[in-house]
């Protein structure tokens, strides 16, 4: 168990209605110091509606959320850049803070985007584009990092390595993650704490006793409950986007 | 030295240019070309409004823009019209009772004409203290809200995230467009303000590939549009806004050329 110190942002029964509907009701969870605390579900459960209220972007919420640091670094889940504005990748790193080159550069190598330091933002591939907003968002030395599914478009071996790049920031920098992933297998294994949403709250824990909550099973099958029982294992197979595992 | 209309009229200008330089890259950037325009009609009633009240006409048109536009974003949270919609109706309403009171104060002799575009004659010592003090003003202004404002052009969820309060950089830089017509109205007149602030930026976007770059070539547009446009209404007799924005025009033409070039060399 952690002091309240550790404490950087806390959700108490938070929630946010749209047009008369809830997007997501009553969620409670905090995020401390050189934790990793992972939302999952299905689409439209809240995850990244969560995310946002958290990083206190929505400002008519219901219940209280309280960030206890402004180092903060994002990484949303959509992102739409007007491709009026000529931004390079360079631009783009010292957006909301100024960094020295050193920095810049660091960041740039740990996401193995560096070669692309000079080039036109509108020319990166998605994957590409994907890396510059993680190696953005670490560059800073946030306390606290927020990642809506960083490694969507990234490839395979990629998404490994920067899984376990987040492990490592997360220790390095003793930040706390807020993490929003799909890859229940690369999460799980890097996870301390685990937030199922479908709307509501409907079990949280440590991975394994999410794993064995009936409605985590209920939401996500069998099959999802065999990979988190059993997350030390050998990458023999490949996931697709609806959790189901194909053999290589 | 500030004797000769002309020297006041150039003056004048490259204050304006290097206000407008940096602001049209934001109003271009931020798709904010038709709101500028409708700042600037609503510029008619601030200067009907300095003459019935012997007021001066920079400080009531600041006053009748800042309005016009508080009362655009209230009807943008009131009514389900789209913007382009309401914006329009500001626009030009604002200029149809701005003229109708005109025709009112049939006691003041109205120069319509420099109203709309331009007069350089009409550049007063007062005028290029208002336009050097309060572009220095809105310059120093734009610097101390450029991260929140620029990160937010970029993506408003990131700003907000990572704590710039960009609501208060776009409510500030709403007055900030409020001040530059307020201040340029005399020089390039309402009905051209707008291609003032867009044309030299257009330019400047072919021209640049770093946010930094664009303004500075903004500028220099500006810059060369003014004392190219104020050579040519000296010479020719021509309203000085017209001139000035025609020498823009021709400045973004040959900058067209050089994106020809480099979409070449990237094929």
């Amino acid at each position: 168990m952690s002091t309240d110190q550790n404490i950087l942002v806390k959700l108490n029964d938070a929630g946010l209605q749209l047009n008369n509907k809830w997007l997501v009701k009553g969620v409670s969870l905090q995020v401390e110091k050189g934790k990793i605390v992972t939302l999952i579900g299905p689409n439209g459960s809240g995850k990244s509606t969560t995310a946002k209220i958290a990083l206190g972007i929505y400002k008519k919420i219901d219940g209280s959320v309280k960030k206890y640091t402004n180092k903060v670094g994002y990484v949303p889940q959509k992102i739409s850049i007007d491709w009026t504005l000529p931004l390079r990748v360079n631009d783009f790193m010292m957006l909301t803070e100024s960094l020295n080159k050193e920095t810049i550069d660091e960041a740039l190598s740990l996401t193995g985007v560096i070669h692309l330091k000079d080039k036109n933002l509108g020319d990166l591939s998605g994957g590409e584009f994907q890396r510059v907003l993680l190696a953005r968002a670490i560059s800073k030395k946030p306390d606290l990092l927020v990642l809506d599914e960083p490694v969507q478009g990234v490839d395979f071996t990629g998404e490994i390595a920067l899984y376990e790049l987040i492990k490592k920031i997360s220790d390095e920098l003793s930040c706390g993650i807020l993490l929003i992933s799909h890859d229940l297998h690369t999460v799980m294994s890097a996870t301390d704490h685990v937030v199922c949403l479908n709307g509501h709250v409907c079990c949280s824990g440590s991975p394994m006793d999410v794993a064995k909550n009936n409605e985590y099973k209920a939401l996500f099958g069998e099959q999802a409950y065999q990979i988190l029982s059993r997350y030390q294992h050998k990458h023999d197979h490949i996931h697709t986007d609806e959790g189901e595992i194909k053999k290589n | 030295m500030f004797d000769d209309f002309f020297i006041r009229a150039l003056v004048a200008g490259i204050g304006v240019a290097f206000v407008t330089g940096p602001l049209g890259c934001f109003v271009i950037w931020r798709r904010l070309s038709y709101f500028g325009d409708t700042l600037a009609h609503s510029a008619l009633l601030g200067v009907t409004l300095a003459f019935t009240m012997e007021f001066n006409i920079a400080i009531s048109v600041f006053v009748i823009s800042s309005m016009i536009a508080l009362i655009l974003i209230q009807l943008q949270k009131k009514t389900n019209l789209p913007g382009d919609a309401l914006l329009g109706l500001l626009a030009h309403s604002s200029l149809a009772v701005g003229l109708v009171v005109i025709g009112f104060l049939t006691f003041i002799r109205f120069d319509i004409m420099g109203l709309l575009f331009g007069d350089i004659l009409a550049v007063s010592v007062n005028d290029l203290l208002i336009i050097w003090i309060g572009g220095a003003f809105i310059l120093l202004t734009l610097k101390f809200i450029w991260k929140p404002l620029f990160a937010s052009t970029v993506n408003y969820e990131l700003a907000e995230a990572e704590g710039l309060n960009p609501d208060r950089a776009k409510a500030i830089f709403t007055i900030l467009m409020a001040a530059i017509i307020a201040i340029s109205i005399k020089m390039v007149g309402l009905l051209l303000i707008t291609g003032m602030l867009i044309i030299p930026a257009a330019m400047a976007r072919n021209l640049s590939s770093s946010p930094q770059g664009m303004v500075i070539y903004s500028i220099i547009g500006g810059l060369l549009s003014v004392i190219i446009g104020l050579l040519t209404s000296l010479e020719f007799n021509t309203s000085s806004g017209p001139s000035i924005i025609t020498a823009a025009l021709l400045l973004f033409i040959l900058s067209l050329f050089k994106i020809k070039q480099s979409i070449k060399l990237k094929n």
